[in-house]
């Protein structure tokens, strides 16, 4: 392992910003969008029962 | 053998992807898990890049899922447009939020990984170009089945839309091939041994892997959401035990 520090694992020798913004928006994204699919799903099943 | 086309209809396909939701979600974690850990403490630091290329293991695995996405779509619409199916267009407008997803996340973490190592957030270049009208492929089917209001209508205007699209995804393949591109060639290939350090290839590969449980788990989820929405008024629906629970 190339890390001696939490730091030093944080820094990505240098290119912190650039890796953790890809990785931060990639875990976002995908945090996000099964959450928005489980509201449109809760939407989808109240509709149901208001037709019935 | 199984009948195929005994899934094709939504009431049995719907109990089914049920099942199959929560055993995707635990691959794609798992292998999430493992592929973070391979690309952050084992694949060791690039020589040139230094730390900065770990951003490979996202960038890859998203590129491809833009592009493979697109591929399926495209044959899910052929099978809409030749055996008239429910399914298929269900399936095809259940998968393109999450290909332009990806075409996003590759362009986002591409602009990332560009800035430090070109110079240069964006370039008009060939892989990159192609990769962006891919992104607006997605957002155009998405746009394009939303403005016609009979589902089935709609199915067949997106369907004519991906496979004339579909047109572009060996063009952003092979972009890095044909013309002289600042993009980088291929870092994996069939005809060649890898290019990189094989702990690097194994972080990719199973990212990609998690990628694809992501995509499956997700495209099911809103696949079966459609149905809901889709076919409300029918039996087979209101005798679902989700909505059951809810009333």
């Amino acid at each position: 392992m190339q890390w001696h520090t939490i730091n030093e694992f944080f820094a990505m020798g240098g290119y912190g910003l650039y890796v953790w913004g890809s990785f931060g928006v990639c875990a976002l994204t995908m945090i996000v969008e099964p959450i928005l699919i489980r509201h449109r799903r809760k939407n989808a099943l109240r509709n149901i029962c208001i037709n019935d | 053998m199984i009948n195929w086309f005994k899934y094709s209809s939504p009431s049995s396909f719907y109990p089914l992807a049920g099942r199959l939701i929560p055993v995707f979600w635990m691959l794609a974690a798992i292998l999430g898990a493992i592929g973070l850990y391979i690309g952050f403490f084992i694949a060791p630091t690039d020589a040139q890049q230094g730390e900065g290329y770990r951003i490979i293991f996202i960038h890859v695995p998203a590129s491809w899922m833009s592009m493979f996405i697109y591929c399926v779509m495209a044959f899910w619409s052929l099978m809409g447009l030749t055996f008239n199916t429910r399914l298929s267009g269900m399936m095809t407008s259940a998968l393109a939020p999450t290909g332009a997803l990806f075409a996003f996340l590759s362009l986002w973490t591409g602009a990332l990984w560009g800035k430090p190592m070109w110079g240069a957030w964006w370039v008009w270049d060939a892989r990159l170009t192609s990769e962006l009208i891919l992104f607006f492929l997605y957002l155009g089917y998405m746009a394009l089945h939303a403005a016609i209001d009979d589902p089935r209508r709609a199915d067949r205007a997106g369907a004519l839309l991906s496979l004339v699209g579909v047109v572009n995804v060996p063009i952003i393949y092979f972009s890095v091939k044909w013309w002289n591109t600042l993009h980088q060639g291929a870092s994996v290939s069939l005809t060649r041994s890898p290019s990189m350090a094989s702990t690097m290839l194994w972080g990719m590969l199973i990212m990609a892997l998690a990628f694809w449980a992501y995509t499956i788990a997700v495209a099911l989820m809103r696949a079966r959401t459609i149905m809901l929405e889709r076919e409300a008024t029918s039996e087979w629906v209101k005798h679902l035990p989700d909505v059951k629970e809810i009333a």
